[in-house]
C-alpha cells in the first residue's frame, strides 16, 4: 500500500529578500520579495500560481527547488526540511523535484544534441546506468512527449518553439520526479501551441502520477490546469482556494479584480463585463504600503487597512485569505463578468 | 460611415540570398472611421509585416506591392520623405514593447512635444503643454511630473500610455496597434483596452488591432481578419466569427484558448506547427492541420469569397463543422 503523505511538500514561514544597489553613494536597499508563505502541496494536485508581474511567483518557485536560499522558513519535502540539507545530498534529492522554464529555446544547449540535452541529468542522479540504457530511457520519455526519435541527434536551433519546450519536458521528466515546477511554460509559444502544451502536460501528470507546480501570469490557463489556485501580491499570498472557489466567489478585492480583468474569449460576456479596475500599478516591493499591502489599490479598504497587516486566515477547508474585510464584502453573483 | 482605409491587392516579399519570401499575398480590406479591426493569426501569420508594409516600416529586404489607399493617396511605394508628412499625423502604429520605441535619452516632453512641434507647428512651450494635458488624458497621474521623466523611470503600463499619448496627439485617422497589451499585467491591460475604446468612441481614431489573443479581441474589436500563412483566411464581425466560424483554423484557434468562464477537461487544439512561409503546403496552406481536407484542398487553393452578411472565408469544405472534430 501506499504510504506517502498526503502533502508531498509544506512550506512554512517563508521569506525571501533580495539586496538591491540604492545609488552610488547610498547603502543597498532591501526588496522583500517573500513573506509569510504557508502552504502545502497535496500528493498528485496541481497547484497554479498567479499574480502580476513582480508579485514573487518565480522566485517562490525557485524557493521551493533551493534554487535560491530563502532568507527563513522550511521547505519541508516528505517531512525533510530542503533548506537545510547539505549541498550533495540535495543534488540527490533533484531527481524528485524538477522545473520547467519560459523560454525554452534559452534554457536548452546549442551545443548538445537532443539526445545529450534529454539524458544530461541521468549522468549525475543515476551513473549507475550505461550508454545503452540511457539511450533506451531517452527514446521512451521522447515518445511520451510527442518527439519522435529520430530527432535524437538534432540541435535545439532545429525545432520551434512548441518542440524545443517538449524537449525541455522530456528533460525533466527523464529522473522520475514526482514533483515538477512548471514555470510559465506556454507563455512564449502561439496559441495553438500552448494548447498542445498544455494538454501534454496534463496528460503526462496522469501517465506518470506527477504533482504540478504551475506559476503563470494567465489567469484562465492556471484555472484550466489547476486544482487549487494561490494567488500572491507583493510578495504574499492573498487567497488560495480551490479553482471553482476562485471562480465562484473570490473573497479577497484583488483576486476578484484579476478575475474581472482576464480577457474573455466571448464577445458577448466581454460587453455584459463589468470590468472593476483597478487604480494605479503596483507599488515598488523596496517600499511597500504598510498594512495591507493592496489598500493603495482596494475600492474596499478602510483607515484600519492601513495600520494593520491582514493575517492570513483558514476560512474554510483548507481555504485561505489574508483580507480584513473578507467577512463583509458581498461576492457579486457574476464574479468573472463582476455583475 | 467614412472609409479612412482601403487596401487593396497588397503584397510584402522578402528577398533572401537567392529566393524570395512571401509573408503576405493578396491582402484586402478596408477600415471605416471609429471601428476595430482586429487581425488575428499565430506568428509567421504576415499579420504584422502587413502594417509594416503600411507604414513603411519593412526591413531593408522588404518589399510591398498593390495599394493601401488613405483617400487619395497610395501609401505603398511612397518616397520615405512623403511619407513621414502622414506618419504620426494621419497614421500611428504603436508596438508590443514601447521601451525599444522611445527615445531613451529624452525626456518624455520632448519626445512628444516633437511630435506637435513638426506635424503642427507648434511653438516648443505649447506643444510640451499641449503633450502633458495627452498624458492626463491617457490616465498618467501627475502628467507634469511623468513629462519631465525619462522613458527608463517609468513602468512598462506607463510607458505603453505615452506611446499611445504620442501617436494620438496629432488626432490620426488611424491607430495600428501591434500585440499592445501582451507585455502587460491583466490589470494594466484591461485599463489599455479600456482607453482604446474611449479612442475610437471620442475621437472617432478607426483602430486596427493586431494580435493573437482572442480574449482582447473578444473586448474592442467590431470586425475580424483571421490570418494563415500569409493569406487572410476568413473575414467578419466579431460575433460572427465568435459564435459561427466558418474557416477551420478560426474554430481551431478558439478550441485552443482556455477560457476563464468554461473549464473544458481538455483543450481541442489545433494538430502540428504554423507553416514556413518559405516552403508552404500546395492548395490550402491550412490543409496538414485541418481535419476537415480533402481531395481538392491538397491542389487547390481556395481562393477568399464573400459568403453571407458580408463575411468572407478561403476554405473548400461547405459542411456543418462539430466541435471535437478539429482535433
Amino acid at each position: 500500500m501506499d504510504q506517502t503523505p498526503i502533502n508531498l511538500l509544506e512550506i512554512r514561514d517563508l521569506r525571501k529578500t533580495f539586496s538591491v544597489a540604492g545609488g552610488l553613494f547610498s547603502r543597498p536597499l532591501t526588496l522583500t520579495a517573500l513573506e509569510n508563505i504557508n502552504f502545502s502541496i497535496r500528493k498528485g494536485e496541481t497547484l497554479g500560481i498567479v499574480g502580476e508581474s513582480g508579485c514573487g511567483k518565480s522566485t517562490l518557485g525557485r524557493c521551493i527547488l533551493q534554487l535560491l536560499s530563502p532568507d527563513e522558513g522550511q521547505v519541508l519535502w516528505l517531512g525533510q526540511d530542503l533548506t537545510k540539507l547539505p549541498a550533495e545530498e540535495m543534488r540527490k534529492r533533484r531527481a524528485d523535484l524538477q522545473i520547467i522554464f519560459q523560454d525554452p529555446l534559452a534554457s536548452l544547449n546549442p551545443r548538445m544534441t537532443v539526445g545529450e540535452i534529454i539524458a544530461d541529468p541521468l549522468r549525475t542522479l543515476r551513473p549507475e546506468l550505461n550508454k545503452e540504457q540511457r539511450r533506451g530511457r531517452v527514446l521512451k520519455i521522447m515518445e511520451a512527449v510527442g518527439l519522435l526519435p529520430e530527432m535524437i541527434n538534432r540541435y535545439p536551433h532545429e525545432f520551434s518553439g512548441g518542440q524545443a519546450q517538449r524537449i525541455g519536458i522530456a528533460r525533466a521528466l527523464i529522473t522520475e520526479p514526482k514533483l515538477i515546477v512548471c514555470d510559465e511554460p506556454v507563455s512564449a509559444l502561439d496559441v495553438s501551441i500552448q494548447a498542445q502544451i498544455l494538454n501534454l502536460l496534463s496528460e503526462l501528470k496522469d501517465e506518470f502520477g506527477l504533482t504540478l507546480i504551475f506559476i503563470s501570469h494567465n489567469l484562465s490557463v492556471v484555472r484550466h490546469v489547476s486544482d487549487r489556485i494561490l494567488v500572491l501580491y507583493l510578495g504574499r499570498i492573498v487567497e488560495l482556494a480551490t479553482g471553482d472557489e476562485i471562480y465562484d466567489g473570490p473573497r479577497h478585492p484583488y483576486t476578484r479584480a484579476l478575475l474581472t480583468a482576464v480577457p474573455i474569449p466571448d464577445p458577448r460576456l466581454a460587453r455584459q463585463r463589468n470590468i472593476d479596475a483597478l487604480k494605479g500599478e503596483i507599488p515598488s516591493p523596496i517600499n511597500p504600503p504598510s498594512g495591507c499591502t493592496f489598500r493603495t489599490r482596494c475600492r474596499f479598504a478602510k483607515p484600519y487597512c492601513a495600520e494593520h497587516r491582514p493575517p492570513l486566515e483558514t476560512i474554510e477547508d483548507n481555504r485561505l485569505v489574508a483580507c480584513h474585510r473578507w467577512r463583509e464584502i458581498e461576492v457579486p453573483e457574476e464574479a468573472v463578468l463582476g455583475v | 460611415m467614412k472609409q479612412v482605409l482601403h487596401v487593396e491587392d497588397m503584397s510584402v516579399t522578402f528577398a533572401l540570398h537567392n529566393s524570395e519570401v512571401h509573408a503576405v499575398r493578396e491582402m484586402n480590406f478596408s477600415l471605416a472611421q471609429g471601428e476595430t479591426l482586429a487581425v488575428v493569426g499565430e506568428s509567421g501569420s504576415g499579420k504584422s509585416q502587413a502594417f509594416l508594409a503600411i507604414m513603411g516600416l519593412l526591413a531593408k529586404n522588404g518589399r510591398a506591392g498593390g495599394r493601401a489607399m488613405m483617400e487619395d493617396i497610395n501609401l505603398i511605394g511612397m518616397e520615405p520623405n512623403q511619407l513621414d508628412k502622414h506618419r504620426g499625423k494621419d497614421i500611428a502604429m504603436i508596438f508590443q514593447d514601447p521601451m525599444t520605441s522611445l527615445n531613451p535619452t529624452l525626456k518624455i516632453k520632448t519626445q512628444l512635444g516633437e511630435v506637435l512641434v513638426k506635424h503642427r507647428g507648434f511653438e516648443r512651450d505649447k506643444a510640451v503643454q499641449a503633450a502633458t494635458e495627452m498624458l492626463e488624458r491617457v490616465g498618467i497621474p501627475e502628467p507634469a511630473k511623468r513629462a519631465n521623466a525619462y522613458p527608463h523611470e517609468l513602468s512598462g503600463g506607463m510607458r505603453q500610455r505615452v506611446m499611445i499619448a504620442m501617436a494620438l496627439l496629432c488626432q490620426p485617422k488611424i491607430l495600428i496597434a501591434d500585440e499592445p497589451t501582451t507585455a502587460l499585467d491583466v490589470t494594466v491591460q484591461a485599463q489599455m483596452l479600456d482607453l482604446f475604446k474611449s479612442l475610437t468612441e471620442d475621437f472617432g481614431t478607426a483602430l486596427v488591432l493586431i494580435t493573437h489573443d482572442l480574449g482582447v479581441v473578444a473586448g474592442v474589436a467590431d470586425r475580424m481578419m483571421v490570418m494563415y500563412g500569409g493569406r487572410a483566411v476568413e473575414k467578419g464581425t466579431t460575433d460572427d466569427l465568435f459564435y459561427d466560424p466558418h474557416h477551420p483554423y478560426t474554430l481551431g484557434l478558439l478550441h485552443s484558448t482556455p477560457h476563464i468562464a468554461k473549464r473544458a477537461e481538455r483543450l481541442d487544439p489545433i494538430q502540428g506547427l504554423p507553416p514556413s512561409l518559405e516552403n508552404l503546403p500546395k492548395g490550402c496552406s491550412f490543409n496538414p492541420r485541418c481535419a476537415f481536407a480533402f481531395d481538392r484542398c491538397l491542389v487547390e487553393r481556395p481562393p477568399l469569397a464573400p459568403t453571407e452578411n458580408g463575411r468572407e472565408k478561403a476554405c473548400h469544405y461547405e459542411g456543418p463543422m462539430a466541435y471535437g472534430k478539429v482535433a
